[in-house]
C-alpha cells in the first residue's frame, strides 16, 4: 500500500513526458493518454481514501532529513476531488475541442494535476513550495492556451502576482528554518512549542508571511485582484480547473493552521484566526457585490468563486473541529459548483437553448446556497458551526441573496433576452456529470459529513499524522 | 558581516518592491528578479554565517549547514525558470497589444469579441 502513495505524483509526470516526446503531433493519442491517466488517478484516489494515515519516505530517508509524502483524510479527500474534477473537465475539453486550439494542452494538464496532487500529499514545507511552483508553471501555460491579446496580458499579471507570492513563501520558509532547523511539517509541530521566547516574534512573522502566500492562492481580500481577470479570460475548461487551484490555498491554510500553528501554540495563539476572520468577511462582501456588478458571465462566476472562498475561510478561521468539518463539505461543494458554472458559461458562448438555461439555473441554485442542493447543506453546516457569531450569519445570508440576484439578472439577460442559438456538437455531458456529482453530494450529505467529522477531528488532534512520520527513528 | 548582508538583502528587497510597483512589465520583471536575489541571499544565511567551514560534520570542527545551500539551489532554478516564462509572456503581450503597460482596463480586457460580454454588457 505504501508504494501507491507516490503514484499520484509520478504517474501524471511520466504520462505528460510521454505525450511531449512521443505524441506531440497526434491529438487522438494525446487525448487517449490523458483520459487513461486521469481515470487511473481517480482509481488511485478511491483506493487511497480508504487507506489509513501513512507516510511515504522518498529514497527511504528517515523523516526530518528526507522528504515525506503524507496521506491522511484531508489529503485523500483533496486527491479524490481533484481527480474527479479533472476527469469531468477533460471530457468537456475533448467534446468541445478546446484542446485543439493550441499545442500541448494535455501535457500541461497532466503537469498541473501532478503539481496539485503533490501539494496535497507532501509533508514537507519546502516541498510544498516546489509543488506550488509546478502547479503554477503548468497553470501559466493553460491560462494562455489558445492565445489572444487580452488573455496574454492578464496572464502576465497572474504570473507576476504569483511570483511575488513565491518570493514571500521563500522568505517565510527561510525564517522558519533559521529558528527551528527543520522544514518537515510534523517535526515543526513538535519543535515550535519548544522554541525560546525570544524567537517567538520571528515565528509570528513567518506565520503571517505564510498566511499571506496562502491567502494569495485562496484569493482572500485584499489579495484577490489577480482572480477575476484570470478566471474571466482563461479558456472555459481551464477556468473550471482553476476552481480547485484556490482550494490549494484553503488546504494549505487548514493544514498549517491545524498542524504547524494550532491555536494553542504559545508563539502564535489565535494570530492567524484573527487575521483570516475579518479578511474572510471582506471576501464574502467583495464576492457578493462583484457578482451583482459584473457585466459578463465569466467575470461574474469569478466573483462568485471569490465569495465562496470567503464563506469557506470564514469557517476555517474558527479552527474548531465542527467548523473545519463544515468547511471541508463546503470546499467539495464550491469546487464542483464553480467548475459547473464555468463549463456552462463556456457552452453558453455558442449554445443558448432551454437545456443550457435549465443547467445554468441548477448550478446557480447550488452556487448561491439555495435549497435543495449541496450549497444549502454546506452553508447550513457552516452557520451551525458558527452559531455564536451574528456577523458571520449576516454576511453569509446577505451574500447568498446578492449572489442569487446577480445570477438571476445574468440568466434572464442571457437566456431570455437573446435569441436561442443551436450550435451543433456542443456536448453537455460534462456539465451533467458535474451537476450529478453535486446532487450525489447532497443526497449523501449524512455519510459524507460523518466521514468529514472524523477527518476534522484528526486534523485538530494530529497525533496519528505526527506518529506516521516516525521522527524518533525507525 | 551580518550588518553587511542585512543591508544587502534590505536594499535588494526595497529596490525590488519599488520596481514591482511600476506600471510597465519590464521594470516589474527586473523588480521580481531583484526580489528573488534578495530571497536567495536570505535563504543562504538562514543557517547563520560560518566562514571557512565545509558542509561536513568533523570531530570538534566547525561545519556549515548544507541544507540551505540545497534549498537556495532549488530556489534559484525555480526563480530562473519562472522569470523566463514571465519574460516570454510579457514579450507576447507586448507584441500582440503594441504596448507593455501592466494594467488591464476591465472593459477592454473582458473578451469584447465574446458574445456573453456583448450580451450582458450591452443591455440597458
Amino acid at each position: 500500500m505504501s508504494q501507491l502513495l507516490i503514484l499520484p505524483v509520478v504517474l501524471p509526470a511520466v504520462l505528460a513526458g510521454v505525450i511531449i516526446l512521443f505524441a506531440g503531433k497526434t491529438l487522438a493519442v494525446q487525448r487517449g493518454i490523458s483520459v487513461l491517466g486521469t481515470l487511473a488517478l481517480l482509481a488511485l484516489a478511491i483506493t487511497l481514501i480508504q487507506a489509513p494515515t501513512q507516510a511515504y519516505f522518498l529514497g527511504n530517508w528517515p523523516a526530518p532529513f528526507g522528504i515525506v509524502l503524507m496521506l491522511d483524510g484531508l489529503s485523500a479527500l483533496m486527491l479524490l476531488l481533484t481527480a474527479s474534477l479533472a476527469l469531468i473537465i477533460l471530457i468537456h475539453t475533448i467534446r468541445t475541442g478546446w484542446d485543439a486550439k493550441g499545442r500541448h494542452f494535455h501535457a500541461l494538464y497532466l503537469f498541473q494535476l501532478m503539481g496539485l496532487n503533490g501539494a496535497f500529499l507532501t509533508g514537507d514545507a519546502f516541498n510544498l513550495f516546489v509543488f506550488f511552483e509546478v502547479l503554477l508553471i503548468a497553470s501559466y501555460g493553460l491560462m494562455v492556451h489558445g492565445g489572444g491579446q487580452a488573455r496574454i496580458r492578464v496572464g502576465v499579471q497572474y504570473v507576476a502576482f504569483n511570483l511575488l507570492g513565491s518570493t514571500l513563501f521563500l522568505f517565510a520558509l527561510a525564517t522558519i528554518y533559521s529558528t527551528t532547523g527543520t522544514l518537515n511539517m510534523a517535526d515543526l509541530a513538535l519543535k515550535l512549542p519548544q522554541i525560546p521566547a525570544e524567537d517567538s516574534a520571528l515565528i509570528r512573522v513567518a506565520a503571517v508571511l505564510l498566511m499571506l502566500v496562502f491567502a494569495i492562492k485562496a484569493a482572500l481580500v485584499p489579495l484577490q485582484f489577480w482572480l477575476p481577470g484570470t478566471y474571466a479570460n482563461a479558456p472555459g475548461p481551464v477556468a473550471a480547473l482553476f476552481a480547485v487551484m484556490t482550494k490549494v490555498g484553503a488546504y494549505a491554510l487548514i493544514r498549517f493552521g491545524t498542524l504547524v500553528f494550532p491555536t494553542d501554540l504559545p508563539a502564535t495563539t489565535t494570530l492567524l484566526a484573527n487575521l483570516i476572520y475579518p479578511a474572510a468577511l471582506a471576501t464574502i462582501a467583495v464576492g457578493a457585490f462583484g457578482t451583482l456588478a459584473s457585466r459578463n458571465l465569466p467575470r461574474q462566476i469569478a466573483f462568485a468563486a471569490i465569495g465562496s472562498m470567503g464563506t469557506l475561510l470564514l469557517a476555517v478561521s474558527a479552527f474548531t473541529p465542527p467548523a473545519t468539518s463544515a468547511a471541508l463539505y463546503y470546499l467539495i461543494h464550491s469546487t464542483l459548483a464553480t467548475a459547473a458554472l464555468f463549463l456552462i458559461s463556456d457552452l453558453a458562448r455558442t449554445r443558448r437553448d432551454g437545456l443550457t438555461a435549465a443547467l445554468f439555473m441548477i448550478a446557480v441554485i447550488a452556487m448561491a446556497g439555495m435549497p435543495p442542493l449541496s450549497g444549502f447543506v454546506g452553508k447550513l453546516l457552516i452557520l451551525d458551526a458558527l452559531r455564536t457569531d451574528p456577523l458571520a450569519w449576516a454576511a453569509i445570508l446577505l451574500a447568498s441573496l446578492l449572489t442569487m440576484i446577480g445570477f438571476a439578472r445574468a440568466g434572464s439577460d442571457l437566456f431570455w433576452k437573446s435569441p436561442d442559438t443551436e450550435a451543433p456538437a456542443q456536448s453537455q455531458a460534462a456539465v451533467l456529470l458535474c451537476l450529478t456529482a453535486l446532487i450525489a453530494l447532497t443526497l449523501a450529505a449524512g455519510p459524507v459529513t460523518t466521514a468529514l467529522d472524523q477527518t476534522a477531528q484528526a486534523l485538530h488532534n494530529p497525533t496519528a499524522y505526527i506518529a506516521a512520520n516516525q521522527l524518533g527513528g525507525r | 558581516m551580518e550588518v553587511l548582508i542585512a543591508i544587502a538583502i534590505g536594499t535588494l528587497t526595497a529596490c525590488g518592491i519599488y520596481l514591482m510597483l511600476r506600471a510597465r512589465t519590464f521594470p516589474v520583471i527586473l523588480g521580481l528578479s531583484l526580489l528573488s536575489y534578495a530571497v536567495n541571499l536570505f535563504i543562504f544565511i538562514s543557517s547563520r554565517i560560518r566562514l571557512n567551514a565545509a558542509p561536513l560534520i568533523t570531530e570538534g570542527g566547525q561545519y556549515s549547514d548544507p541544507l540551505p545551500q540545497a534549498l537556495v539551489l532549488t530556489a534559484i532554478v525555480i526563480s530562473f525558470g519562472m522569470t523566463a516564462v514571465l519574460v516570454i509572456m510579457a514579450l507576447g503581450g507586448y507584441l500582440t497589444s503594441g504596448h507593455d503597460r501592466i494594467d488591464t482596463e476591465d472593459q477592454h480586457a473582458d473578451r469584447p469579441e465574446d458574445p456573453i460580454a456583448r450580451q450582458i454588457g450591452d443591455q440597458p
